[in-house]
């Protein structure tokens, strides 16, 4: 481990060679690859900064929990709001300090440490030439033959899983576990994360999958493929939001404050929507990109602020396990 | 002197790289909760699948093995390499090509409504077992294969001259063999199954194929309850430990005897029964292995061109990954070639991946910055992870060489390094050769501990699929899972047909 250690050692002192200013931002995994949209992020920002923006990919919020008050970051951005509570009460993040009355959000947004980017909400993804006519409504799917296969993922393991478990929450209500014992028998299966269940998908194993109101403009811009439809419920569709915020204890404050400003820009908020394929957080409808304007919208965004998401989570993913264990 | 020494520093680097992390997680916490009614059910659900897993792959790699032993025909090298394939593909990939051959839409189903017979349902407690039938049935089959190899010829001529039917050659040849390689088997593939998660859960079906590594899982990244990943990480571990412990020491460690390493020829399977059982169990291995495996071709062939840089780099840092892990894997399994050694190298296996890449996190933290040794700790990991396998596969030749050549060497005065160089080393060519070749392709295919701590521009292959997957591109990712199964089977079949020069099988 010495040499390795030694070996490495090298290697960083080499880089600390450069002068410029370094900020270091943690981000996930999928945000930070050639097909997310950090790279353009990183070539944007610098363009502006004078500074050398460095994206850390990996599991956010455990690496930094595991860092605490000695980690390398200076702001973090793709958190998610059902960690924020966690997130905050590590005491590890700083105010961002922009204006967030003017955003495009579906709700409105006050809060002073986590800075919307991007937002979708839950939805279940159809293909038009395998279902013509999608469930029109969330009890519609509850109701539907047993024949109508769908995949989700697991609550335990992945975000989106967790939101359609707040979702049915959100809809249900103390009939909750109820509706997921009616829609048990049409859980083809459960998987790990987003990419097996919307493998499974797309290779025709299942009617719908639980994916985003934005998935469709993926298949429309990148493939020109329009088959790929998002079923809108009336009951409301879970809203979803990824989030940016500064640590309190970098050593780079002015460059984390302008992270966030460029966050909000419209340069960034141009580039996000087909950069991670969801809606800018503060960009006017009329200059999406054109596939995201033809998507089908929810009239209702259903949300749980963190604490309330917080105090329903285990109860809900309990009555999942419960009614899909049967 | 020298060579316990060698074994002790072995025995010492893996015993740091397994217990260290752990140890450095269980220090995170403090302390070790106690087991939810959840986790209980979730012990139950891992254990009887491991169980049941394990032991149809040792039952049925048995027939596999022997009829691929005692029958020569043309591509019989080819199959046995190619048979080897679901164990190398990343978990991903192929639960797809699984999914494709038994799923709702999968040929199986298509087949079954061509003939109006009711359809079939992969998913449930079945198909847990057949999928992870389908990733160890070719390590067992392999085992066995190799344990057939060793019986000497002239063994077999010895029992043809005494007119011995199949029933006695059987008793006094093929069993001893058996029950001297099936616990070792057995132990290990019911290992790998104690740490299965996302493949369990997918063809599970739902919660109810809820797994202990799923629990730790969710206790770090989603309540962040290290305490909680600790007690169950701990919990997997000494499972794992004491199956392996029962397991070698219910092995029969007796050695077969030597002979002239002649082509083995077989007097006793002529007849017309022997014949169809044998040409019966490759035609179905065949068809249960390589189906899926060519969906995984399918799926990918048509957008091989689209593939892009990164993921030629990513292929590249796989490869000398695999390289670096495969040295240091057979240098640790040379020298831990007994019982203790296997039994110390299952634990590699059995340590939740997220456990071992968290707990090297902090342990590499206060020295250098994580994401600059990515790919060295990925190789290192990758060698630990691989020992079980290239041990397994070693073992039982070395211990019979030791027993065989020993009392031939000490009155030759034959010791040290040249007892190395003239007795041990060629002897245990074939199988160095079949598990240098392993662990360069369960490196290649493995994702490891580079998703926790990778910087974008040191991917890996496996590392690169999924992130393709994740940003909706399917298709790509279809290819470069294609890429990863040639290059993985390529790397095999190199290092494998290399232990195989010159030897007449």
């Amino acid at each position: 481990m010495k040499a390795l250690a030694f070996a490495a050692g090298l290697m960083t002192a080499s880089a600390a060679l450069a002068e410029t200013p370094v900020l270091t931002v943690y981000a996930p995994d999928y945000f930070t690859s050639e097909w997310g949209p950090g790279p353009a992020i990183e070539t944007g920002f610098e363009a502006q900064c004078g500074c050398d923006l460095q994206f850390k990919p990996g599991d956010l919020l455990p690496r930094l929990l595991l860092e605490g008050q000695q980690t390398d970051a200076d702001a973090v951005i793709g958190l998610n709001t059902d960690v924020t509570k966690q997130a905050r009460e590590s005491g590890l993040f700083a105010p961002h300090g922009q204006d967030t009355s003017d955003l495009t959000l579906p709700i409105a947004w006050t809060d002073e440490v986590f800075l919307p980017f991007n937002y979708g909400h839950t939805a279940f993804i159809y293909n038009t030439e395998r279902m013509a006519d999608a469930p029109a409504s969330f009890d519609a799917l509850l109701n539907a033959p047993d024949d109508l296969k769908i995949v989700i993922q697991d609550p335990r393991s992945s975000i989106s899983g967790l939101a359609l478990v707040l979702w049915v929450k959100a809809v249900y209500g103390d009939k909750a576990e109820e509706a997921w014992t009616k829609l048990a028998p049409k859980i083809l299966t459960v998987t790990k994360g987003w990419s097996e269940s919307y493998g499974l998908f797309t290779d025709g194993e299942a009617d719908m999958v639980l994916s985003y109101t934005t998935s469709p403009a993926y298949h429309i811009i990148a493939e020109e493929d329009r088959t790929k439809k998002a079923a809108i419920f009336p009951e409301g569709h879970y809203f979803m939001v990824e989030l940016a915020a500064k640590i309190a204890g970098t050593d780079q404050p002015e460059l984390a404050d302008a992270f966030m400003a460029y966050i909000l820009s419209e340069e960034f908020q141009t580039m996000i929507a087909t950069g991670n394929w969801s809606f800018p957080a503060k960009l006017d409808s009329s200059k999406w990109p054109e596939g995201f304007k033809e998507l089908n919208l929810p009239e209702k965004a259903l949300y749980y602020s963190e604490d309330e998401a917080a105090a329903l989570r285990d109860e809900a993913v309990e009555e999942w396990r419960r009614a899909l264990s049967q | 002197m020298a060579s316990r020494l060698v074994a002790i520093s072995a025995a010492a680097l893996v015993i740091g790289l397994i217990f260290g992390p752990i140890i450095a997680v269980l220090l995170l916490s403090g302390r070790l909760p106690g087991l939810t009614a959840a986790d209980w059910q979730a012990l139950r659900f891992t254990v009887s699948q491991a169980f049941l897993s394990a032991l149809f792959s040792t039952l049925l790699a048995i027939p596999v093995a022997r009829a691929l032993a005692r029958r020569q025909f043309p591509g019989r090298a080819l199959l046995v390499t190619l048979l080897g394939a679901p164990f190398v593909l990343p978990t991903i990939v192929a639960a797809l090509g699984l999914i494709a051959v038994f799923g709702q839409k999968g040929l199986v189903n298509a087949l079954l409504a061509w003939a109006g017979l009711p359809s079939f349902s992969i998913y449930g407690f079945h198909g847990v077992v057949i999928a992870h039938v389908f990733f160890n049935l070719p390590l067992a089959t392999r085992l066995f294969l190799q344990g057939w190899l060793s019986i000497p010829a002239e063994q077999y001529r010895l029992a043809a001259t005494l007119n011995l039917g199949p029933r006695s050659v059987f008793r006094t040849l093929d069993l001893p063999m058996l029950t001297r390689i099936a616990p070792g088997a057995f132990a290990v593939i019911f290992v790998i199954c104690l740490s299965s998660f996302a493949i369990a859960l997918t063809l599970g079906g739902g919660p109810k194929a809820t797994t202990v590594e799923l629990a730790i899982y969710q206790a770090l990244r989603f309540d962040f309850n290290v305490g909680h990943a600790a007690t169950l990480a701990l919990l997997q571990l000494g499972l794992a430990m004491g199956a392996g412990a029962l397991a070698l020491a219910v092995a029969a460690p007796r050695s077969l005897g030597t002979g002239l390493d002649r082509v083995v020829q077989r007097w006793d399977t002529s007849g017309l029964a022997p014949r169809l059982t044998d040409t019966a169990a490759i035609l179905l291995a065949a068809l249960f292995l390589l189906t899926p495996m060519t969906m995984v071709l399918w799926r990918g062939v048509f957008d091989l061109t689209s593939l892009d840089a990164g993921v030629w780099r990513a292929a590249w840092h796989s490869i000398t990954i695999a390289a670096a892990s495969t040295a240091l894997s057979m240098t640790l399994a040379l020298a831990l070639a007994n019982r203790w050694g296997e039994w110390l190298s299952l634990a590699a296996i059995a340590v939740s991946p997220l456990v071992l890449g968290i707990g090297l996190f902090l342990i590499v933290r206060p020295f250098v910055n994580p994401f600059s040794v990515a790919l060295p700790v990925t190789a290192i990991v990758n060698a630990a992870v691989a020992l079980p396998f290239a041990l397994r596969i070693l073992r039982p030749e070395a211990e019979a060489i030791r027993h065989d050549y020993d009392r031939l060497s000490a009155s030759l005065g034959l010791t040290g390094l040249a007892w190395v160089r003239f007795v041990y080393l060629p002897r245990l060519r074939r199988p160095a050769g079949f598990a240098a070749g392993l662990t360069a392709a369960l490196s290649m295919g493995d994702l490891g501990v580079i998703a926790l701590f990778a910087n974008p521009d040191r991917a890996t292959l496996p590392l690169q699929i999924y992130r393709l997957m994740g940003a909706y591109r399917i298709e790509q990712a279809a290819a470069a899972a294609l890429l990863l199964l040639v290059l993985s089977l390529g790397l095999f079949w190199v290092l494998d047909k290399g232990g195989r020069v010159n030897a007449d099988l």
